[in-house]
């Protein structure tokens, strides 16, 4: 039995999300290969090499493979994915775009975002926004399945000295092409990775106001999320936005600042270690969750904290 | 161009789900249901394509018990043109979904099929990606932005760190992310129009798709509760709190 991981990777490096993939490849027990798959993935394919618990890397380096087109990578992971008994992909939007379509040519069912291995084919995994953790079994002869980061520790980056074999001269399937991306730059933390989160909800007013936050945030090494009605009302980007729909998060500290705490929002972020509110309305359902509660406005709050901390 | 839309009747987004005391699911009895939000989205970026002269038609389809024609009567009141419910009293998984969804689109031929990112009941995000698989279109999901430029269709996606855009041959397969629009509400005249569209009944069977599943649910649990916290005064006595008693600063 061995475990075919899908590699997240920007080709020149490879994503973390892809390392708590691997941890959960190590529960289900087995081989574990990874897949890098891109155009000029080389460097990726090292590093996945030296992952602690690999023992094979398979390379698909080919043109057709740039920025992982659905519509091209999909055939490439089924052809593959018949050997294994387990695909594995992060639930990043990249894993969630192409896994399905995996899942779908194998004809087999998905299991996505797990949270939890019982076993070789069984799985917990949340359902109805994280208000309901399903138990769920399996007998798929390949079980293809997304992995939610935040519910698997990270595997040793280093350690490991993986074979690495090419494979795969796949085709462009001529059906899709990119045409380009904007990307939201930032020199904090990746959310998803932060040990520290703070995040401001409608009650920050305005876009200009998360400044507060961003001061706060640089003085506690902390990255900056959003409530979807921060994202909305066009304060921040929507990349920003943890929640159902956006980010999950399960950081060591969580700040929810202005944030009323619906139950969408809840499910990005209740897995957190310790949760901290502000806000003025003590009834806001937000101070249900939080473990530290501070009533209070906002605007004075914030500064008083960054100079405190 | 035809434009072909699947809805799924869910548990209302407001409603706070309890599991069942034998852990056999969630408690759906007497709880409001209603379009499964991403749905309502889909369903408002085709009306959007028929008023701006692109869509020509627009046909509304889901998979589900008999009350589902509620939520399809709700897409006709909101400017689609015919719809089709596939009528089973089973819960059916995505794949399932897809085989049957991909049996309307063979006898449909749309050229666009817009679907809902991930409905939130079961959270799955894997419908919309699986037809895809099974019709052979390309797929463009969570758009926030879709274009039509003659045989191609360019959609602009909501990916981990920004936005993307990719051009899809047509016929192609758009899944709704939550800014693509704001979806309107149906006004009553339009309600009432509403009962007098077409709505046909097929059965999974007549449409010669099995149903089959390789997954089971065993169980369905509460997550685990938080242990109640505590409200401070101050915010030295915050900051005091996290430094020493919690330690995460």
């Amino acid at each position: 039995m061995a475990i075919l991981v899908i590699a997240e990777h920007t080709n020149a490096a490879l994503a973390a999300a892809t390392l708590n993939t691997v941890t959960a490849a190590q529960k289900i027990g087995g081989d574990i290969h990874v897949l890098v798959a891109g155009a000029g993935c080389a460097a990726a394919a090292e590093a996945a090499a030296k992952i602690a618990g690999v023992s094979k890397v398979l390379v698909a380096d080919n043109a057709a493979f740039a920025h992982q087109l659905p519509e091209n990578v999909a055939p490439l992971i089924a052809e593959l994915g018949k050997g294994y008994s387990h695909v594995l992909a992060p639930a990043t939007t990249n894993g969630k775009n192409f896994l399905p379509r995996v899942a779908a040519l194998l004809d087999v069912d998905q299991i996505s975002e797990i949270i939890a291995v019982e076993s070789a084919d069984t799985f917990k995994r949340p359902i109805y926004a994280g208000n309901a953790i399903a138990t769920v079994q399996s007998s798929a002869a390949v079980k293809v399945i997304t992995v939610r980061s935040t519910g698997f520790d990270a595997a040793a980056a280093e350690g490991g000295s993986a074979a690495v074999e090419s494979v795969g001269n796949g085709a462009d399937a001529g059906k899709s092409s990119f045409v380009g991306e904007e990307l939201a730059k930032s020199d904090r933390p990746e959310l998803t990775a932060a040990k520290i989160v703070v995040s401001g909800g409608r009650g920050m007013q305005n876009g200009d106001n998360f400044k507060h936050l961003y001061a706060l945030a640089d003085k506690l090494g902390a990255a900056v999320g959003a409530s979807r009605a921060a994202v909305d009302a066009g304060f921040v980007p929507n990349d920003m936005q943890v929640g159902q729909t956006g980010k999950i998060v399960a950081p060591q500290l969580y700040i929810a600042v202005g944030i009323s705490g619906a139950i969408q929002h809840l499910a990005g972020m209740k897995d957190s270690k310790v949760i901290v509110a502000i806000n003025k309305d003590e009834e806001a359902p937000i101070f249900q969750v939080a473990d530290y509660g501070l009533v209070a406005d906002l605007f004075e709050a914030v500064p008083e904290l960054e100079k405190l901390v | 161009m035809k434009v072909l839309v699947a809805v799924k009747r869910v548990v209302d987004y407001n409603v706070k789900v309890r599991v069942k005391a034998d852990n056999s699911g969630v408690d759906l009895a007497n709880v409001k249901m209603s379009m499964n939000p991403f749905c309502e989205i889909a369903v408002e970026e085709a009306v959007r394509l028929k008023e701006k002269g692109v869509a020509s038609e627009i046909v509304v389809v889901t998979i589900g018990p008999n009350t589902a024609q509620e939520q399809l009567r709700t897409a006709l009141a909101l400017g689609a043109d015919r719809s089709i419910l596939v009528e089973t009293s089973e819960e059916l998984n995505s794949l399932a979904v897809a085989k049957l969804l991909k049996a309307v689109v063979d006898k449909e031929q749309p050229q666009l099929v817009i679907l809902g990112k991930q409905a939130i009941d079961s959270d799955n995000n894997q419908t919309g990606q699986m037809l895809g698989a099974l019709t052979g279109f390309a797929q463009g999901t969570f758009a926030s932005k879709v274009e039509l430029a003659g045989d191609k269709v360019n959609v602009t996606r909501e990916i981990d760190g920004g936005l993307q855009t990719v051009a899809l041959a047509l016929p192609a397969i758009v899944t709704t992310d939550l800014r693509l629009n704001e979806p309107r509400y149906a006004s009553l005249p339009n309600i009432m129009k509403a009962k007098k569209k077409p709505l046909d009944v097929v059965t999974p069977d007549a449409l010669g798709v099995s149903t089959t599943s390789t997954v089971k649910t065993l169980k369905v649990e509460a997550p685990a509760a938080r242990s109640a916290g505590i409200k401070v005064k101050s915010v030295a006595e915050l900051v005091e709190k996290l430094k020493n008693e919690a330690k995460v600063i």
